[in-house]
């Protein structure tokens, strides 16, 4: 057989140290540190992905959260709006209503009192008509009756002036 | 594209001188020079030896002399092989180099016979070559990982490169092979072997010092390697394996009188690492032949005559460059397959029964 088909047992002997170092040593501190690190590098990302991921879904949740927020908001806005206007027809309405029957009362009021001043006026009027019809009466009595004739037109004459002084009154 | 014109233009400029080289070798041998052995020549740079042969100047050879640590019948002796070429006919304490460039003795009946030898020779040396580059590299590598952590950037430039290698053989031949379940424990084993075989592949094409022998061109390293591979597959064989090898699902009579299929199995067991041992073997053997021998062609066409060298020596630098870059392939190939087919036989061997177990439960 030709020497270089034939393993030589040196090289063989050299191969096993050889072999067994390099492995002993890749196989400890070698390959672990690198498929370690690329392993865990791997995971990294992933996890990264993942979070990344969630933290886009948690953006989008926030988004209608907030939106929904607003909304709500924006309800409650015109609710309060609307609530408010209802307020301010009702106090005017009220405050109209309150005023409107003060006025009345105070219109009654001076009517009665327009009233009553009248009455008393009226009153006194007679009163002074009655005063006058009996001075009056009591000075044609006092002329006597001596002059009929002078004494109707007197009287006449009287009860000419008391009425105009009526109609002027009126 | 002017500038791709002054490079191609460049380049051939650069072949024609290195077609030129040859003549003016040959005008130093003029004078009837030995004629060029291709075949010795060849075994030469591809067998193992005591020395690390680097040129020859003017018939002078030079050299690295290695250690030799041998056994004889007068014990452990240890020198320089630089002793044997030293003395007047070659023979030291009794030991000489036969034409096989192994060392041998003669006993009292003057027959021949090689001694215990462990010497470091070329290919010793360059085993360890490989050996320290091996842990520089990947003890760099883990250096640089040290104080790393995940969420830094990943490595760039050398580390980059060796951590997409590892992670490819790691993911795309270890984990697909060998499955969830087992990856993890054969995956050491199978990375050294990767990056044992490319490297000493790389180095056996630069032709000078730290590299240029011929590793994995060396019957015994791929022995070595494949045993390696053998003693895992077997040992860690289940059940199921060894079923299929003793009591494989063949009709009965292909194993009960005579165990036909038993036979072959078991010779399989045998062929299999086999045949990754010749497989690597050859193939660096091969590259490495071919690449000398078409070195040797310049120099034989020369040698018959200037016109005819003149004419071959470029079709020689352009097949030896188109070599240089094929073998440049088969040596990444080569670790490759030798790396995968492990993990498919151990795979084999390891998750036999299961892969029929989940196939039942499927049905």
């Amino acid at each position: 057989m030709p020497s270089f088909l034939t393993p030589d047992f040196g090289l063989l002997f050299w191969m096993l140290i050889a072999f067994l170092v390099v492995f002993g040593i890749l196989a400890k501190f070698g390959f672990p540190a690198i498929i370690n690190m690329v392993e865990e590098r791997k995971k990294f990302i992933d996890e990264s992905l993942q979070s990344a991921r969630e933290a886009n879904e948690k953006l989008a949740n926030i988004k209608a959260e907030s939106d929904a927020i607003l909304k709500e908001a924006r309800q409650q806005q015109s609710q309060i709006l609307k609530d408010a206007t209802a307020m301010r027809d009702k106090i005017i309405r009220e405050a109209k209503d309150k005023a409107a029957s003060e006025g009345n009362r105070i219109l009654e009021d001076a009517r009665l009192q327009i009233e009553a001043e009248r009455d008393k006026a009226k009153r006194q009027s007679r009163e002074e008509v009655a005063d006058l019809s009996i001075k009056i009466a009591s000075q044609v009595i006092a002329r006597n009756l001596q002059q009929d004739e002078e004494q109707v037109a007197w009287i006449d004459r009287m009860l000419d002036e008391l009425t105009a002084t009526k109609q002027s009154q009126q | 594209m002017k500038q791709r014109i002054k490079h191609t233009i460049l380049t051939l400029g650069m072949v024609c001188l290195m077609a030129l080289v040859p003549f003016r070798v040959m005008a130093a041998h003029e004078g009837g020079q030995e004629e060029i052995n291709v075949q010795e020549l060849v075994m030469e740079h591809t067998s193992d030896a005591h020395d690390w042969h680097i040129t020859t100047i003017n018939g002078r050879h030079i050299s690295i002399p290695l250690p030799v640590i041998v056994k004889s019948s007068q014990g452990w002796q240890v020198f320089m092989s630089s002793r044997f070429s030293e003395s007047a006919d070659g023979v030291y304490r009794g030991l000489y180099l036969n034409e096989d460039g192994k060392v041998c003795e003669k006993n009292a009946a003057g027959e021949e016979h090689r001694v215990l030898d462990i010497s470091i020779t070329k290919n010793v040396l360059q085993l360890w070559i490989v050996v320290t580059l091996l842990l520089v590299i990947f003890l760099y590598c883990a250096h640089w990982y040290k104080n790393k952590r995940p969420e830094d950037d990943a490595p760039r430039g050398f580390v980059g490169i060796i951590e997409m290698l590892v992670m490819f053989v790691y993911n795309d031949v270890i984990k697909e092979t060998l499955g969830e379940k087992h990856y993890r424990k054969f995956a050491p084993y199978l990375l050294t072997a990767f990056f044992f075989i490319f490297l000493s592949n790389l180095l056996g094409l630069i032709p000078i010092f730290p590299g240029g022998a011929n590793l994995t061109g060396n019957i015994a390293i791929t022995f070595f390697l494949a045993l390696c591979t053998m003693l895992l597959t077997n040992i860690n064989g289940s059940k199921h394996y060894w079923k299929d090898i003793f009591w494989p699902d063949v009709p009965w009579w292909l194993k009960v009188p005579i165990p036909i299929m038993p036979i072959i199995e078991l010779f399989g067991v045998f062929t299999k690492p086999f045949a990754l041992m010749v497989r690597l073997f050859a193939n660096i053997f091969g590259g490495h032949a071919v690449a000398i021998s078409l070195t040797c062609v310049i120099f034989i066409t020369c040698q018959m005559g200037v016109a005819k060298g003149a004419f071959i020596s470029p079709i020689s630098v352009f097949l030896m460059i188109f070599m240089d870059f094929l073998e440049l392939l088969v040596a990444f190939i080569q670790a490759f397959v030798f790396t995968m087919l492990s993990s498919v036989f151990i795979g084999l061997a390891v998750q036999g029964g299961e892969e029929e177990h989940s196939v039942e439960i499927s049905k």
